[in-house]
């Protein structure tokens, strides 16, 4: 069981849970999101409590962090965006721990279920219709008109802004889920590759190189794609936000 | 592979079997609930605590930055007040020191020109008084001169012939030959 490149996403219950007939058991999925937690805000509450105008390596990085994401943000919402970093900002680092986390062997990866990237993907969905309706009211509509579009070819138009609106929150998920999970597989398939014609003598150890390179090199391209993939998430959501504050502007 | 075999014999793997689990929706509901649960502490943690504090420390940072750039400014200007002060000093200096120059000199010329002038003025009233002093004398002298010469006239006339001139006859004898 251990060995198919699929078990890996099985969650095992830790603390059985249920209430009202659901099953809310702390999982290993919980566990990691736990972990996710509490090693960021550890960290982050180390690194700033020193406050220094020097900053140590770890207000270092902190303040990076949040330059990068905040540069981000008000990169593509303005300076009026800058109200949604709490958001952006969690956003960020939670994808990017978990992400992280996940790519340690025998670590779970909490990005890796559909459930909780779809999850993360409404919240700004829901997000950027609450705050555009609220901004602007029903100027919030002009998102789906495109200026300097012809009358003629208007319908076609809003109906395709209306249809890629709403399937923002699907590519949003499913991109960050399906990275995650692909990877993983491919990683732990490789892997497998080298246990199995190792098990063929000493040919079969010779030929197991070859995996192990792949293994090896799939492994950095996994902390890029665990980065990148955060980074995608976060810039998404920011450009989505954008279009909540300026719907007109594109 | 041991430790996923003895850890997969102790828990209790959830799910429906033969599922592919991220897809199992029977994982689902706890899955939200403690994504919720602890996104949301996270988005407390971080809204709350973290990002006033970073945003505090660059805030900090930057006003300190800004206000060193101020002080800087203003010691420069004060710098160069300071530099210009002397310099137009300098200037000051240089030119009170000519124009002390020049007065000084201006001072002992008149000085000594004054010097020159009472010393020779003194030195012409000498030369007067000695002058009338001279003439005096030699008007006493001249006129000594003719009694002087009527003596002797009347001395070498009574010695050669033993007559007696009165003094007119003599003074007019004298005079005559004196022209």
């Amino acid at each position: 069981m251990a060995n198919d490149p699929i078990s890996q996403f099985q969650l095992k219950t830790y603390i059985p849970l249920e209430i009202g007939g659901m099953d809310i058991s702390f999982t290993n999925s919980a566990l990691f999101m736990v972990a996710t937690v509490a090693l960021t805000s550890v960290f982050f509450i180390w690194a700033t409590s020193g406050r220094g105008i020097i900053p140590s390596r770890g207000q270092s990085f902190a303040e990076m962090t949040y330059e990068f994401v905040a540069g981000m943000l008000r990169d593509s919402a303005g300076s009026e965006g800058m109200k949604f970093f709490p958001l952006v900002f969690s956003l960020f680092l939670f994808i990017l721990v978990a992400n992280m986390i996940g790519m340690f062997p025998y670590f779970f990866t909490v990005t890796s279920h559909v459930i909780i990237t779809v999850a993360l993907a409404f919240l700004v969905f829901f997000t950027v219709i609450i705050v555009g309706f609220a901004k602007n009211g029903l100027g919030f509509l002009k998102l789906f008109v495109p200026s300097g579009v012809p009358l003629a070819i208007m319908p076609l138009v809003i109906a395709i802004e209306v249809i890629s609106f709403f399937a923002r929150p699907i590519s949003h998920s499913v991109r960050l889920f399906a990275n995650m999970l692909a990877g993983h597989i491919t990683l732990k398939v490789f892997a497998g590759f080298i246990v199995s014609l190792g098990s063929f003598g000493a040919l079969g150890v010779a030929g197991a190189v070859l995996p192990l390179l792949m293994t090896i090199g799939l492994t950095a391209l996994e902390f890029l794609v665990a980065f990148l993939q955060a980074y995608v998430f976060t810039m998404l959501t920011c450009m989505y936000l954008n279009d909540a504050l300026h719907p007109g502007g594109h | 592979m041991f430790i996923s075999q003895a850890l997969a014999a102790t828990e209790e793997a959830s799910g429906t079997p033969g599922v592919f689990p991220p897809f199992d929706p029977a994982s689902f509901a706890s899955q939200l609930l403690w994504l919720t649960l602890t996104f949301g502490v996270f988005y407390m943690i971080m809204s709350r605590v973290i990002i006033p504090r970073l945003s505090g420390i660059l805030e900090v940072r930057s006003d300190r930055i800004t206000r060193d750039l101020d002080e800087t400014q203003r010691l420069k200007a004060e710098a160069d007040a300071a530099l210009a002060a002397y310099e137009h000093d300098l200037a000051d200096a240089k030119k009170n020191a000519h124009s002390i120059a020049m007065e000084s000199t201006e001072k002992a010329k008149a000085e000594s020109s004054a010097a020159r002038e009472k010393v020779e003025a003194e030195l012409a009233e000498k030369m007067a008084e000695a002058e009338a002093r001279i003439a005096e004398i030699k008007a006493k002298a001249m006129s000594e001169v003719g009694t002087i010469a009527n003596d002797t006239t009347s001395v070498i006339v009574k010695d050669l012939i033993g007559g007696k001139l009165t003094n007119a006859e003599i003074t007019k004898a004298v005079s005559s030959l004196v022209k």
